[in-house]
């Protein structure tokens, strides 16, 4: 274990962290709202300080290269001592006195989930919530993606290793050979779409502090929002235009990276697109029929089914009505959708579109294995072979998120909530969407939960958002050993 | 550039880390997926795994925008093929290993020409002359040349009572008289650069560069001239050994090769019917003793396995044999067969990362004055070029010594009309000469005016 090297590079990205403070505090700053920029300055100062102290940690002659395990163990303690920091503002400022609240707000923030323990959101400094909804957008892409992006490439071609930890699915290839490239382009399509989305918002009638705040929302398919009813408040025009740019930040990157280089052949083989497609299309048009008799007119059941599959399947957890209220099999369908998740390669979290898809492909090959002990089959996803290394990391990979889940219900559930209430808030968190059905449901929040059960919540979050493993290696004994 | 490179074996991962390193966008081409996984996580790359002569697979890896295209899988068919279609696809350069004997005498031009292959690599022959130099100069660790031998660079060990300890570089010319410059030193693990006041201590590793008869007149002085190999013993019948004897038979030195494969022994004696082939197995000490090791001038291990070359390496250097050479293909295992007693270490894919280095910076620099050579040397922490001098205000026509170069950069030799000069302060550069640059190998310059602050 390079500890030097691990250390290096948490520093780095606290240095970082202390530049994303300097936009809530220009925002705090334009509304006039002192005492809040002020504790962003000092957040910002705090998180330089200790940022800077932990890059002296690698000296002249400290080896530069970074092993599979350090990189888990980098993006496991970047991402904690990132919420841990991104909590203080609130503490400081004082608009969330305990420190645990403040906390699973920001864990809840960079790991885009958008679970939120505040009674009233619009009672917020603009500032502080300006912070909470930029968190969505740093942690969709994800920070040390955007450190690789910005700063000269720190471990060599190793540093791979750091991108395949941070990034969600089952198999990260890069767009182009350089890992530096690779992820400049994704942050620059990124800011693409989100400039997109601001303008679109901004001529649906918000003004610029909300538009940023839901387009940010959007963008890391977070959720968070500035008003206590979400989106539900909002022109229809500006409900379709999230809804539409939820499911697209819900396609893989790759696809995107395809379409600029004009292979539209490609983007049309894309099982994983054609799948992610169709499971919205048709989950949307069974919601829409089921619960057409509780509002007026065709157009607005499917408007409301659109937004909420669209929130609750690319994980962002926005809500333009409270869906608590709907039937029994819209709120079940609700709930499966959170456990598929978006595309791999998206912004958005749960299992992963081409998760599912393969672990149905494993169940069909044992299942032929059962009738023809004999036959030979290959697994194929996009059209190539699928390492047998892969599947069984896959099969892997669901059967610990289920174990994981249970153990997180199991925990939660020592709070004295019913059932609905403790299954659904585990499945919003551990699958970043936020809101869940009865008492988290999103009319609802967290607020009435045990500091215990936050804690349990917001390791939940990050298990989600980092994909399990990097978090059990870095738990690992093993992993820290000398010998 | 972007650069595709089909086959990650041994030569295609060097080649790969050369590139990177070189910060050139590389796109690694394998049908073996473990490969590739291991390649793309030392280096930044990305890789394709599928048949690189499958034009889908090129088409995938975007050979039509690729700037070079290099195949060096195991097979020069497949590597014809697949440069062909690359060129054909739309890549502007294509590199070919082809190593087949029957492929490397007067066809090669042919195939040249009519797969328009802009540079086939050899890495057994390119070994097989550097093995050669070496044999005709064994005094010598060491041996690059430059401008067609007209001038060279060699790298001697200092022995532990060597003249030269304690001297100081300022004091060698003036002492000894002959025209020779020491351009680099190794010392432990640390290569430096020396200046006029650095002083040579015992056990030094250094490099010379000299016009050669310069060099041999300073060898003589010094006392480590040792005559021409007379006898040399191969061990194992590769290709390089095939070559390395081709080469030795035509100066009239004699050759014996031991192989233990009966098949190749037999196809060894064919080609090469002057050479005595003896089939045996080269580990059996007893027969390498039977076979005359003592008296041998020089012996050279060139079986595939590292591990064999190294020890009877050593073995034969303990039975006397003045000159012995290991080929070692692993790095990690080429510093400490030198640190064991092996007079000279070779590396076939180092050369042909060289040979492949050389050609891409020239490529990238297609106007100013190109580099023509390129040999990294000492643990590939300096870098010996050469490079062709086209016009140039802001060098030509000026002293030397009001030239404002780099740090730790030298300037170690003017070829003019194949005349050598051994550069002073007042020498000038002019336009049409050959300059032999010395530079620390981070530098990466591709142009002669790289070399000015």
């Amino acid at each position: 274990m390079n500890r030097r090297m691990v250390l290096y590079m948490v520093g780095r990205i606290l240095q970082i962290e202390a530049l994303l403070f300097l936009l809530p505090l220009v925002c705090a700053l334009c509304y006039g709202e002192g005492s809040v920029a002020l504790s962003f300055l000092i957040c910002a100062a705090l998180s330089f300080a200790a940022g800077s102290l932990l890059t002296l940690a690698r000296r002249a002659k400290t080896s530069r290269t970074l092993y599979a395990r350090e990189g888990f163990v980098i993006v496991t303690l970047a991402w904690l001592s990132m919420s841990a920091l991104g909590a203080l503002p609130f503490v400081i400022e004082g608009a969330i006195p305990s420190f645990v609240d403040a906390f699973f707000e920001t864990v809840s923030g960079f790991t885009t989930t958008g679970a939120s323990i505040l009674t009233d959101v619009e009672a917020m400094a603009h500032g502080l919530l300006f912070w909470r909804s930029f968190t969505h957008w740093v942690g969709g892409m994800g920070v040390l993606v955007f450190v690789m992006a910005i700063l000269p490439n720190e471990g060599g071609g190793r540093s791979i290793h750091i991108m395949r930890a941070e990034m969600p699915g089952p198999i990260i290839g890069k767009l182009v050979p350089k890992i530096r490239d690779t992820a400049k382009i994704l942050y620059l399509i990124y800011v693409a779409m989100t400039a997109a989305e601001v303008i679109l918002l901004l001529f649906g009638g918000m003004n610029l502090f909300e538009s940023l705040v839901h387009t940010f929302g959007t963008a890391g398919t977070g959720g968070f929002g500035c008003k206590a009813d979400s989106i539900a408040g909002y022109s229809s025009y500006c409900q379709w235009v999230i809804c539409v740019f939820m499911f697209l930040f819900g396609v893989n990157f790759n696809v995107y990276y395809l379409l600029l280089l004009g292979k539209l052949r490609s983007v049309f083989k894309s099982s994983e697109l054609w799948c992610y497609t169709a499971i919205a299309v048709g989950v949307t048009a069974v919601v829409a029929v089921n619960v057409s008799s509780l509002y007026s007119s065709v157009s607005e059941a499917l408007r409301h089914a659109a937004f909420q599959v669209s929130s609750v399947m690319t994980t962002t957890g926005y809500a333009t009505t409270d869906f608590n209220l709907w039937p029994g099999l819209s709120k079940t369908l609700l709930v499966l959708l959170m456990f598929i998740g978006a595309s791999a390669g998206s912004t958005g979290g749960g299992l992963k579109v081409s998760r599912v898809v393969l672990t149905f492909k494993l169940i069909r090959r044992e299942l032929q294995k059962l009738v023809h002990p004999r036959s030979v089959s290959v697994v194929k996803l996009e059209g190539k072979k699928v390492e047998e290394q892969t599947l069984s990391n896959t099969a892997v990979y669901v059967m610990v998120y289920f174990v994981l889940f249970f153990v997180i219900l199991i925990l939660v559930s020592l709070d004295p909530i019913d059932f609905e209430s403790a299954f659904t808030a585990t499945a919003a968190c551990f699958n970043n969407i936020g809101p869940g059905l009865a008492s988290v449901g999103p009319a609802a929040n967290y607020a009435h939960l045990s500091a215990f059960a936050k804690l349990v919540l917001s390791a939940a979050m990050l298990l989600g958002r980092l994909e399990i493993f990097p978090i059990l290696v870095a738990c690992s004994v093993s992993t820290w050993k000398k010998r | 550039m972007k650069i595709l490179i089909v086959g990650c074996g041994k030569i295609g991962a060097t080649l790969l880390k050369n590139l990177v390193d070189e910060g050139h966008d590389v796109v690694a081409i394998d049908s073996d997926v473990s490969v590739l996984e291991e390649v793309t996580n030392v280096h930044d790359v990305m890789s394709i795994c599928g048949n690189g002569a499958d034009s889908d697979v090129l088409e995938e890896a975007g050979a039509a925008d690729a700037d070079i295209f290099v195949a060096v899988t195991g097979s020069d068919e497949f590597n014809m093929l697949a440069c062909f279609l690359a060129k054909k696809m739309g890549a502007k350069y294509t590199v070919a290993r082809i190593r087949k004997a029957e492929y490397n005498d007067r066809s090669l031009d042919f195939l040249r020409r009519n797969l328009e292959l802009d540079l086939a690599i050899n890495p057994e022959r390119l070994a097989a002359h550097e093995l050669f130099n070496i044999h005709k100069f064994p005094s010598a660790v060491k041996i690059e040349s430059f401008s067609r031998r007209q001038f060279e660079m060699i790298e001697i060990r200092l022995g532990e009572e060597s003249a030269l300890d304690g001297m100081a570089l300022s004091h060698l010319r003036e002492k000894y008289e002959a025209q020779v410059l020491v351009c680099c030193v190794r010392r432990g693990e640390e290569v430096y650069i020396p200046d006029g006041n650095f002083v040579l201590k015992s056990q030094d590793r250094i490099g010379i560069t000299a016009p050669p008869a310069q060099l041999q007149k300073f060898l003589r002085e010094l006392a480590l001239l040792k005559r021409r190999a007379r006898s040399v013993m191969i061990l194992g019948a590769s290709r390089t050994a095939l070559y390395l004897a081709e080469l030795l038979l035509s100066i009239g030195a004699s050759v014996k090769i031991i192989e233990k494969d009966e098949a190749r022994a037999a196809e060894a004696c064919e080609a090469l019917p002057r050479a005595t082939v003896i089939h045996g197995d080269g580990a059996s000490q007893e027969l390498l003793l039977e076979e005359g090791l003592s008296e041998m001038d020089a012996f050279a291990a060139l079986t595939g396995f590292d591990e064999e070359n190294i020890l009877l390496s050593i073995f034969a250097a303990s039975r006397g044999v003045k000159k012995t050479i290991a080929k070692v293909n692993r790095e990690e295992f080429a510093s400490l067969a030198e640190k064991l007693g092996v007079d000279t270490v070779i590396s076939p894919k180092q050369l042909v990362g060289d040979t492949l280095t050389s050609f891409v910076r020239a490529l990238e620099n297609s106007r100013g004055s190109n580099v023509e050579l390129l040999y990294k040397v000492m643990d590939e922490k300096v870098e010996a070029m050469e490079f062709k001098v086209v016009s140039d205000a802001r060098l030509c026509g000026i002293p030397l010594k009001s030239l404002n170069l780099k740090k730790n950069v030298l300037i170690a030799g003017i070829v003019r009309e194949r005349k050598s000069i051994a550069p002073t302060g007042e020498s000038v550069i002019c336009a049409g000469d050959r300059v032999i640059v010395i530079a620390p190998g981070g530098a990466r310059f591709s142009d002669l005016s790289d070399i000015l602050a």
